[in-house]
C-alpha cells in the first residue's frame, strides 16, 4: 500500500515492521512525531512512553533490550547530550535484544541550540550510526538497525535531519510485522560495569569496529557507481541534493553514497577513490565522511585532492541547499555556475516567531516585568515556547543555555552579582525533565532566587506532549498527576505561591512578594496553553472609547492587535484567545464586549 | 506529469494541511509526491513554507530558486518573501490578506501592501488574486482559507489535479464534522478562479 509518509511516520512504521516492543523517548524537534505515530499505531502490544527526560529513556530502553525486546529510544540531537552517560557504557555493555537510538540532527539549525553531528557523536561512542538521505531510506534502514543491533551486540544510531524528518514521501509500507519475542532478563555479570570488564569489553569493541567495517562495505546503503577521474561523494540529504545537481547537469561522473558515516565502509571506499584525481564531499555539518576518506587516502598514499569544508569547498555551519550544492557541484567539475536573475522585491518586514495570541506566558512574563519595573533584576530563561519572551516588546528572557538550566544559572549570577532579584523561567515539561536538581541545589546551597514555574500543562514547543504533570500516558492510561507545589515544597522551597497568570494585580503583587524572600521562593503560574483549550470567544476595541495611545500594542506585543491608519487599535476576532490581558492594560476600558465563539 | 509547488503563509494558516490534501490527491491520482516542510520553533505566527513536489524523479523535497511550476501564497508579505522560487512565468495564486507581523505592529518595520502586490505583477502574469479569508468566512469559518485557496489553484486550472481526487482528499484525512466546511470553501475558490480565467481569457479576445 502506498501511503504519503513524514520521515518521522516511516521510521515509527518501519521500527514497528520490524517487531519493536518498546518506545521511550523525550519530544524535540524534529524528533517528535516518531514516539507520536508509533503509539497511534499501536495495536497494544507495543509499550509506549514519553519518558521525563532523554537519559531515563535511554535506560529504560536499556533494560528492555537487556531483556531481549527490540528496543527504541527517540530524541533530538541535544537529547543525546543528556542521554550520553548511559549511552557511552552501553556501548561497552551492549544488548540482546535490537536497540535503536534515533537521534535527530538539526542542521541550520532550525529549531535547536546547536549544529551539533550525531555521526561524531557516535564514533565517539564507538557505536554504528545510520544516516537516511530520503524517508523511504529511513524506512529501510529502522528495520535493518534492527537486524545489525542483533548481530553485533551493540545499539544502532539512527541520524535523520529534519529534511528528512519532515519530509513526506510516498511510500509502499506493505508487508507483516515480524515477531520477535523477548526472552527475557537473564542474570549474567555481563550487564554489571566494572573496571575489568570494561577493559575486555573495549578491547572486544575495537575488534567490532573493524567487523562493522566491512559489514558496511557490503551494504546496499553504501553504492560506488559510475566512473571517470573525478568523484562526489555523499551523505543523507546532500547526497540527494547532488544526485539531483548530477541529474540536472546531466554529468557522467564517479559517486560514492555513504549510508553508514560510521565505522565508515574503507573497503568500499577505496574502491571509489582508485584512480581517482579528486573527490568532493557533499555533507552537512561536521567533515566525518570527508575525515574518513582523508584518512585512508593517506594509508594508501594516494595522491587525491580531498574537497570539501576544510578546503573550504562547502560551508561548515547552516543546512546545504540545492542551490548549495549546485555550485559546489558545478565549480568541481568545471562548469560554470551562473546564478539566475533574482526578482526585485521591495523590502518586507521580518517575522520572527511569537508568542501566540492568548498565550499565558506573556501575562507570566508582564507580571514579573511589571512587578520588578524599576529594579536591578536578571531573568535566566529556559527551553520552550516561552524562550520567546526575549522578543520585543517583552524582553524577558536574559539567559538560555540548556533543557533546565534557568534555575541553575540564576545560582550562579546571584553569587557574583548578590544585589540582583534572580528570576529563574522554567516550563513544566522542562521542570521535570531537569529543572529538579537545580531546586534541591539552590534549598540546599541557600541561594536567594525567585523560580518561576510556567505551567501550561503541556510540552507545548513539540507539539503538546503529555508529561509528568499531565497524568496522561502514552499508553492511554491515566497515572497520578505530579504536583509540582508539593514537589517544591517536600525539597523545602517554603514559599511557593500557585497563581493564575491572567489575574494581573494578584500575580504582581505575588511576584513583589516572592521577590522578598529569603532563600529559595517559588511562583507558580499556571494556566493551560491556548492551543489545546476550545477558542472562548474574542474581545473587541471600542473605536469610540480608544484613544490610539498605542500602550496595549506597545506592552505586550499581542499578534491579534493591530494599529489602524488612525493609530486605534483593532482585535483580529479569529486570533483573539479572549485572555483579556489587554483589557486589564488598556488605561481608558476601550477593550471588553467580548464575543462568545459560535 | 511534474509539477513543483510551493505554498507560503503564516503559521497557523494551515498550510500543512493543505500540502497533505495536495500529496494525498496526488497519490489518488498515481503519482508519486515528496513534500517538505519547516515546522518547529513557532507553533504560530512564524514565516512557514512547504514544498509540494509531484511526479518527477527529485530525491530532496525542496522546491530549487526558480523552480516551481505553481505557488499558493497564503499571506501577501509571505508570497513575496518567497516568490524567487517561482518559475519563470509560474502560475501564482495569492490569498490578498495582510497579516501584520508584531514588528510592525510595534512601528519597528514597515509594510508596503501596494508594493508587494506591483512586484508580483511583474513576476508573472499567471497570476490570481483572491481575498480568501472573506470567502472562507462566508464557507462558514476564516479557518478554511487553506482549502479556499486550493480549490482556486485547481479552479483556475493551475493544479492539474482532479476536484474530485480532492474531495476524497478532504474526506480521507479531515475529521468529519469539518467535511462540508472544507468542501464549501474548496468549492468557493474553484468557482472564483474559474470565473476569473475565464474573464481573462474573454478579455484577451477581444
Amino acid at each position: 500500500m502506498i501511503k504519503l509518509l513524514m520521515g518521522n511516520e516511516a521510521i515509527a512504521l518501519g521500527a514497528i515492521k520490524a517487531g519493536v516492543r518498546v518506545v521511550c523517548g523525550y519530544p524535540g524537534t524534529p524528533s517528535s512525531e516518531v514516539l507520536e505515530t508509533v503509539a497511534k499505531n499501536n495495536d497494544g502490544s507495543i509499550y509506549v512512553e514519553w519518558s521525563v527526560n532523554e537519559k531515563t529513556a535511554m535506560e529504560v530502553a536499556a533494560g528492555a533490550a537487556y531483556s531481549g525486546a527490540r528496543a527504541m529510544v527517540t530524541m533530538k540531537q541535544v537529547g543525546l547530550n543528556v542521554a550520553s552517560d548511559p549511552l557511552m557504557s552501553l556501548a561497552y555493555i551492549g544488548v540482546k535484544g535490537g536497540l535503536v537510538i534515533v537521534a535527530a540532527d538539526d542542521p541550520g539549525p532550525l529549531s535547536s541550540q546547536t549544529e551539533q553531528d550525531t555521526r561524531h557523536f557516535a564514533k565517539f561512542a564507538n557505536l554504528p550510526v545510520l544516516d537516511p538521505s530520503t524517508p523511504e531510506e529511513a524506512y529501510e534502514m529502522i528495520q535493518a538497525a534492527f537486524d545489525l543491533s542483533e548481530q553485533v551486540g551493540l545499539p544502532v544510531i539512527l541520524r535523520p535531519t529534519t529534511r528528512i524528518c519532515h519530509a513526506c514521501s510516498s511510500i509502499d509500507v506493505s508487508g507483516s510485522r515480524e515477531e520477535h519475542i523477548p526472552s527475557g532478563f537473564e542474570k549474567d555479570p555481563r550487564w554489571v560495569i566494572f573496571p575489568q570488564l570494561s577493559y575486555k569489553r573495549h578491547i572486544e569493541i575495537e575488534k567490532l569496529q573493524t567487523a562493522l567495517s566491512l559489514i558496511f562495505s557490503k551494504s546496499p546503503f553504501n553504492r560506488v557507481s559510475g566512473k571517470g577521474a573525478l568523484g562526489i561523494a555523499g551523505s543523507g540529504i546532500a547526497w540527494s541534493y547532488a544526485l539531483d545537481v548530477i541529474r540536472d547537469l546531466d554529468l557522467d561522473i564517479k559517486t560514492f553514497k555513504v549510508g553508514t558515516p560510521y565505522p565508515f565502509p574503507a573497503k568500499l571506499a577505496e574502491s571509489f577513490l582508485d584512480g581517482l584525481s579528486a573527490v568532493l564531499v557533499l555533507e552537512e555539518l561536521d567533515p566525518v565522511v570527508e575525515e574518513a576518506l582523508l584518512e585512508i587516502a593517506a594509508n594508501k598514499g594516494l595522491k587525491i585532492g580531498i574537497l570539501g569544508k576544510k578546503t573550504g569547498n562547502t560551508p561548515y555551519a547552516g543546512e546545504f541547499s540545492y542551490e548549495i550544492v549546485h555550485k559546489a557541484i558545478s565549480e568541481f567539475s568545471g562548469l560554470q555556475s551562473h546564478d539566475t536573475d533574482e526578482p526585485a522585491i521591495p523590502p518586507l518586514p521580518s517575522r520572527p516567531p511569537v508568542l501566540c495570541a492568548g498565550c499565558p506566558h506573556r501575562a507570566s512574563f508582564y507580571a514579573v516585568k511589571k512587578a520588578m519595573k524599576g529594579q536591578k533584576a536578571v531573568f535566566t530563561g529556559d527551553i520552550g515556547c516561552y524562550t520567546l519572551g526575549n522578543a520585543k516588546p517583552l524582553n524577558m528572557v536574559d539567559t538560555c543555555l540548556c533543557m533546565g538550566a534557568s534555575i541553575s544559572v540564576a545560582q550562579g549570577i546571584k553569587r557574583v552579582e548578590p544585589d540582583t532579584r534572580l528570576f529563574a523561567f522554567i516550563g513544566d515539561s522542562t521542570f521535570f525533565h531537569t529543572g529538579i536538581p537545580g531546586v534541591i541545589n539552590a534549598v540546599y546551597n541557600q541561594t536567594d532566587i525567585v523560580i518561576v514555574v510556567l505551567d501550561n500543562g503541556t510540552t507545548a514547543m513539540t507539539g503538546h506532549q503529555p508529561h509528568p504533570g499531565t497524568a496522561r500516558t502514552m499508553m492511554g492510561n491515566i497515572s497520578e498527576k505530579i504536583d509540582i507545589e508539593a514537589l517544591l515544597k517536600s525539597v523545602g522551597v517554603k514559599w511557593v505561591r500557585k497563581i493564575n497568570p491572567f489575574d494581573h494585580k494578584a500575580a504582581v503583587s505575588a511576584v513583589k512578594e516572592a521577590s522578598e524572600v529569603k532563600g529559595v521562593s517559588a511562583i507558580i503560574f499556571e494556566s493551560p496553553c491556548i492551543a489545546l483549550a476550545k477558542k472562548p470567544g474574542a474581545f473587541e476595541a471600542d473605536p469610540g472609547k480608544c484613544r490610539a495611545c498605542g500602550m496595549c500594542v506597545r506592552e505586550i506585543g499581542c499578534p491579534a492587535m493591530v494599529l489602524g491608519k488612525d493609530k486605534k487599535v483593532r482585535i483580529e476576532p479569529s486570533a483573539c484567545y479572549a485572555c483579556g490581558l489587554c483589557v486589564s492594560i488598556c488605561p481608558f476600558g476601550a477593550i471588553g464586549g467580548m464575543k462568545h465563539e459560535d | 506529469m511534474k509539477t513543483d509547488i510551493l505554498i507560503a503563509g503564516v503559521g497557523g494558516q494551515g498550510q500543512i494541511l493543505a500540502s497533505r490534501l495536495i500529496g494525498v490527491a496526488a497519490i489518488l491520482e498515481g503519482y508519486s509526491v515528496r513534500t517538505g516542510e519547516t515546522i518547529g520553533m513557532a507553533q504560530r505566527g512564524g514565516s512557514v513554507v512547504s514544498h509540494v513536489r509531484i511526479g518527477g524523479d527529485s530525491r530532496a523535497a525542496t522546491v530549487p530558486f526558480g523552480r516551481a511550476d505553481l505557488m499558493i501564497g497564503f499571506e501577501l508579505c509571505e508570497t513575496v518573501r518567497n516568490i524567487k522560487r517561482l518559475s519563470e512565468n509560474g502560475r501564482l495564486i495569492v490569498n490578498t490578506q495582510r497579516i501584520n507581523p508584531v514588528t510592525v505592529s510595534l512601528g519597528m518595520e514597515k509594510y508596503d501592501a501596494a508594493a508587494m502586490e506591483e512586484s508580483l505583477r511583474k513576476v508573472t502574469g499567471r497570476l490570481i488574486m483572491i481575498d480568501g479569508y472573506s470567502l472562507a468566512g462566508e464557507a462558514g469559518s476564516v479557518k478554511a482559507v487553506n482549502t479556499v485557496l486550493l480549490g482556486a489553484a485547481v479552479g483556475s486550472g493551475y493544479l492539474p489535479i482532479s476536484r474530485e481526487s480532492f474531495m476524497e482528499a478532504i474526506r480521507s484525512i479531515i475529521p468529519q464534522r469539518f467535511h462540508n466546511l472544507n468542501s464549501a470553501a474548496f468549492d468557493s475558490g474553484y468557482s472564483l478562479a474559474g470565473r476569473i480565467i475565464a474573464e481573462n481569457a474573454e478579455l484577451s479576445m477581444r
